[in-house]
């Protein structure tokens, strides 16, 4: 079997997620590959040649893949891959935006989001929103498959002496261009691989408030997540769902503060290792799932949290 | 402008879903379906390019039993134009969905396709850009905003760092997020002239697609729930327990 896996990157850094597909990868067994796709790429390209397990690194190095867009890189995977019997990619935006293109190119299935390897074509994934795990077998001769990457420990991203090739394949579609971006700019820990993440919900009142639950993560060196209902009223940028529908996490500490806990909100963070919730209704759902609850209006109880880690840490 | 959605049924997003105790899938029996969220939000995107004079006619379509007949009615309700059921009783991937659709498309040949960029049932997250690969169009995925510029659309998307915007030629596939607008309610006048609105149903087999399926699922099962744990009666408990006992700060 050989894999190949797609890097996340953003033409300068490896993301870690990138790791977490590797090791989905030697879960499966077989060589492993990686491509790089990208602008200017070639540090990302380094970088993963240092990734533990990795046999070899391609390179893709074109402005038409310098934004990731899916009609290009859908097209450069489709034929790069054509040679493997795994196309893995973590199921972030940019997976879950060109790989179903892969697949369909490739007149092949996707499994989407997969939590654990059962064998080299069985694989185990959520539906329902988490509610239900399904086991699903791929009778495809080549599987496309996204990864949850909080689902599998990282590989070591130091250690690896893989070999780095140029490919020389440009794709570019011709049908999209890029015209901009936002990105949020921010000196905390990515969300999807923070150790520690407090989230705040429709409770926290205002965007304002969140700068409360910036102060505590600082202090803990913690990402700030957010649920559905603080991003649509406009509190806090989309980036920061957690969810279903948003990111997944799963840290080992998880804060959730004025959040209900709707099951579309547990779907993203039920994995965490120890779940703390602060809400003024004890019969919220959040409870539930909490390992330490604490009934309490979160004006109150935020400020207190702040002092309280302060003379701990 | 023609304006293709695409809609699905699902169950109900307020329904605690259970598996069935064999194992086999999830209890669907008398549970209450709706449209799928996404969808709703895709078939309102298409109803405001009306009323901005951008479409000038939407089509739906959905995939799936008789019943799906429903979720039809309900987007002519909200404001398209007429209906396209493909009718099958059998269990439909998200490839073997994009080849359906993709049929659809060749015969419509609509300048916009919307879809929801997931169905909140199998959380695939995949028929709109396989449609748009198979189609040979551009997509844009996660949409929170989505403006018609001549012969280009021009689509802000949710990504994992922030917004991104591409430019899309036209024909070319959207897949709707959550922001990108909020759905209204269909008004009673508008259910009883839907029922008039004119709705084809057609097979699979009709389009000339096989229906083959490539995963089959093995077993369903309850995720492992987790044990509620303690209640701690102030902040200090709560730090005290986080370090000394859980050891995760
Ligand atoms: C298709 C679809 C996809 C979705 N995807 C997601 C998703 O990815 N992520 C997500 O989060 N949601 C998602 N949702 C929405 C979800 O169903 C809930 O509506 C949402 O999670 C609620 O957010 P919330 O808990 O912040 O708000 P609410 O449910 O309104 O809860 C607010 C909580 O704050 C508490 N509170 C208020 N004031 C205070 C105070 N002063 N002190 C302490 N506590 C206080 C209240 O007691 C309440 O429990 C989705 C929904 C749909 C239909």
């Amino acid at each position: 079997m050989s894999i190949l896996v797609i890097a996340e990157h953003d033409n300068s850094e490896l993301k870690q997620a990138t790791l977490n597909v590797v090791a989905a990868a030697k879960a499966i067994g077989g060589d492993i590959d990686v491509l790089v796709a990208g602008e200017n790429c070639g540090a990302v390209g380094e970088a993963a040649a240092k990734a533990e397990g990795v046999n070899k690194v391609l390179v893709a190095d074109n402005a038409a893949y310098g934004h990731f867009l899916g009609e290009n890189l859908g097209e450069l995977v489709a034929e790069v891959g054509k040679g493997y019997s795994h196309i893995l990619a973590a199921a972030g935006t940019t997976g879950k935006d060109f790989m179903p293109r892969v697949a369909a190119l490739l007149d092949v299935a996707q499994v989407s989001d997969i939590m654990r390897v059962e064998s080299e074509d069985t694989f185990v994934r959520p539906i329902y929103a988490g509610n239900a795990i399904a086991t699903v077998k791929s009778a495809d001769s080549i599987k496309v498959i996204t990864v949850r990457p909080t689902a599998f420990d990282p590989v070591a991203g130091e250690g690896g002496s893989a070999s780095v090739e140029q490919l020389d394949v440009v794709k570019d579609a011709g049908l999209s261009t890029f015209v901009g971006e936002e990105l949020a700019k921010s000196d905390r820990p990515d969300l999807g691989s923070a150790g520690i993440v407090v989230s705040g919900g429709r409770g926290m009142q205002n965007g304002d408030n969140f700068k409360m639950l910036e102060q505590v993560a600082d202090l803990m060196g913690a990402a700030v997540g957010a649920s559905r209902a603080a991003v649509d009223a406009g509190f806090v940028p989309n980036d920061m769902q957690v969810g279903q529908t948003g990111k997944i996490v799963a840290p080992q500490l998880y804060i959730a503060v004025g959040i209900s806990g709707a099951i579309q909100h547990l779907a993203g963070m039920s994995d965490s290792k120890v779940i703390v919730a602060i809400n003024k209704d004890e019969e919220a759902p959040i409870f539930q799932v909490a390992d330490y609850g604490l009934v309490a209006d979160l004006f109150e109880a935020v400020p207190q949290l702040e002092e309280e880690l302060k003379k701990v840490l | 402008m023609k304006v293709l959605v695409a809609v699905k049924r699902v169950i109900d997003y307020n329904v605690k879903v259970r598996v069935k105790p064999d194992n086999t899938g999830v209890d669907l029996a008398n549970v209450k379906m709706a449209m799928n969220p996404f969808c709703e939000i895709a078939v309102e995107e298409a109803v405001r390019l009306k009323e901005k004079g951008v479409a000038s006619e939407i089509v739906v379509v959905s995939i799936g039993p008789k019943a799906c007949q429903e979720q039809i009615r309900t987007a002519l309700a909200l404001g398209a134009d007429r209906g396209i059921h493909i009718e099958t009783d059998e269990e439909v991937q998200s490839l073997e969905a994009a080849k359906l659709l993709k049929s659809v498309v060749e015969k419509e040949e609509p300048k916009l396709v919307i879809l929801g960029k997931q169905s909140i049932d199998s959380d695939n997250n995949q028929t709109g850009q396989m449609l748009a690969a198979l189609t040979g169009m551009g997509q844009g995925t996660f949409a929170s905003e989505v403006v018609v510029e001549g012969e280009k659309v021009n689509v802000t998307r949710e990504v994992d760092g922030g917004l991104m915007t591409v430019a899309l030629n036209l024909p070319a596939v959207v897949t709707t997020d959550l922001r990108l607008n909020e759905p209204r309610y269909a008004s009673l006048p508008n259910i009883m002239k839907a029922k008039k609105k004119p709705l084809d149903a057609m097979t699979p087999a009709d389009l000339g697609v096989e229906l083959a399926p490539r995963l089959s699922t093995l077993k369903v099962e309850a995720p492992a729930s987790r044990q509620a744990g303690v209640k701690v009666a102030d902040v200090a408990e709560l730090v005290d327990k986080l370090k000394n006992e859980a050891k995760v700060i």
